[in-house]
């Protein structure tokens, strides 16, 4: 209950900023909508529906590791998760309070990219609820981030980091905009050791219905989903200690 | 019982000695100030009262109960307003005081209680519908202190509540502050002498985490052998780095 009540409140100031709509929905189906445009008019394989669909439903997901933790990091700047550490409020129910929020709000994000690419002539089956499904690993990835990022960094470092750096390196290594094998090399080995390509190979081996092919990412998210999890529960309660 | 009774406290930062072996007692109902410059150690020993930040040595009761052993007790019994003004900025103000209801698991009708009586109590009633993070200084000064009293503390930290407040929303909050005294025990931290001397039963002066003196500010300014309570507080500060 004390839980929810928080994890209400933090539901309640992410739906209110008004970068939440613009980033967390507008933005994704910009793209979709401008990539569709362009496929269109010069046929690209990568920006057919079905291969860019999973792409940017995982991209959109990069901002939900800003929403958080740019909303743990002002918490922390302005003293008001100093003011709830004197609380019956228990590290749990942080950590909870401030996971759980974002998750609907990911689904979301990804049946609105889904419905959008419906309209623009994907095929409605059984696959896209099942895409949208597994989009939940891969949120609870980028929430961890968020909560790893919130616990160490400024709002304003939030800002540059999560804003600039990770919504970048989710696209440029995720497979979306550019086929990984055209640049090959060191770029593509750093890209498949890191967890954004396998989470769009992954949402694209569930919306084709290839499921043999969601291994080994389903691995690589999940693996990098734990890993995420646990880091940033310890430097949460790191910080949550030094105060 | 004292309110509390602070044992040998001390708090070290590396090389740092932020609290230094600091003992003192304050009594049920009683307002009492901790003053000093910036870096004194006044916030640390409110930190370590309140359970945010652990000792390094010596321990305090609150109430009787210890914030080593006990600090899930003492957090029950004390509520913390922080030098930051410490709201939710994206909830009205009706919101976050329901929020603070619901983290100390308060049922509806002791929550709607609660809110009428506080709003009442703080003169909030007009504003209860505003975003807090639209409100001036003042107004968020009077919420933080609301969601401080929601859970019923028998011991009230108010760190700097006035700093940066204008001279009116600092008299309105005088008069709050002292609407509370005698009902419940207040530590106050302050820059403001004339806050200090005019809301408190006793003050403490701090200098580099140790305790120069405490006692009532008419004491001070008698042992200082001032008429003016600033000046007292200068030659205490002064004389203690001579």
């Amino acid at each position: 209950m004390k839980m929810l009540t928080f994890a209400n409140r933090n539901a309640k100031e992410i739906l209110r900023d008004p970068l939440t709509l613009a980033f967390g929905l507008g933005f994704p189906l910009v793209l979709i909508l401008l990539l569709s445009a362009i496929q269109a008019n010069v046929p690209v394989s990568l920006f057919e529906i079905e291969h860019l669909t999973p792409g940017i439903s995982v991209f959109g997901l990069s901002f939900m590791t800003l929403f958080s933790a740019t909303l743990i990091a002002k918490d922390r700047g302005s003293s008001f998760l100093q003011r709830l550490y004197t609380t019956p409020l228990t590290p749990l129910d942080f950590i909870l309070g401030y996971t759980l929020p974002i998750l609907p709000v990911s689904l979301c994000q990804s049946i609105v990219c889904y419905i959008v690419a419906v309209c623009l002539g994907l095929d409605v089956t059984g696959n896209v609820f099942l895409a949208i499904l597994f989009i939940i690993p891969i949120s609870l990835l980028f929430i961890a981030l968020g909560l790893l990022f919130g616990s160490i960094l400024s709002d304003k470092q939030v800002g540059g980091i999560c804003g600039a750096l990770l919504t970048n390196l989710s696209a440029w290594l995720s497979g979306t905009w550019f086929d990984l094998e055209l640049v090959g090399g060191t770029f593509k080995k750093i890209a498949y050791a890191l967890p954004f390509v396998h989470a769009v190979e992954l949402e694209r081996a569930v919306l084709a219905g290839s499921f043999s092919e969601i291994f080994p990412h389903l691995w690589w998210v999940l693996g990098y989903t734990a890993g995420a999890l646990v880091l940033s529960v310890l430097l949460f309660l790191r910080q949550m200690k030094k105060q | 019982m004292h309110a509390i009774e602070i044992k040998n406290l001390s708090k070290h930062y590396r090389d740092v000695v932020a609290v230094d072996d600091l003992s003192l007692t304050i009594e049920q109902g009683e307002l009492f100030s901790l003053l000093g410059v910036n870096g004194a150690g006044k916030t640390t020993t409110i930190k370590m009262l309140s359970c945010l930040t652990e000792p390094t040595d010596g321990d305090a009761y609150l109430m009787g109960k210890s914030i080593r052993k006990n600090a899930s007790e003492v957090k029950s019994i004390i509520a913390v307003s922080p030098q930051e003004t410490a709201i939710a900025p994206g909830l009205s103000v009706r919101e976050n005081l329901e929020m603070f209801c619901g983290v100390y698991g308060f049922s509806k009708d002791k929550k709607n209680g609660k809110i009428k009586e506080l709003s009442e109590l703080l003169g909030l009633s007009r504003v209860l519908e505003k975003k807090a993070g639209k409100l001036s200084g003042g107004w968020q000064r009077r919420l933080s202190i609301a969601m401080a009293l929601i859970s019923e503390p028998q011991i009230l930290f108010l760190d700097e509540p006035t700093l940066g407040l204008d001279v009116i929303a600092r008299s309105g909050l005088w008069d709050l502050i002292r609407s509370l005294k005698g009902k419940i025990t207040i530590l106050l931290t302050t820059h403001y002498m004339e806050e200090a001397e005019a809301l408190s039963d006793r003050v403490a002066i701090m200098k580099d985490g140790k305790l120069q003196i405490c006692d009532t500010p008419e004491r001070i300014k008698e042992i200082a052998g001032t008429d003016k309570f600033e000046d007292a507080f200068i030659r205490i500060v002064k004389g203690a780095g001579e």
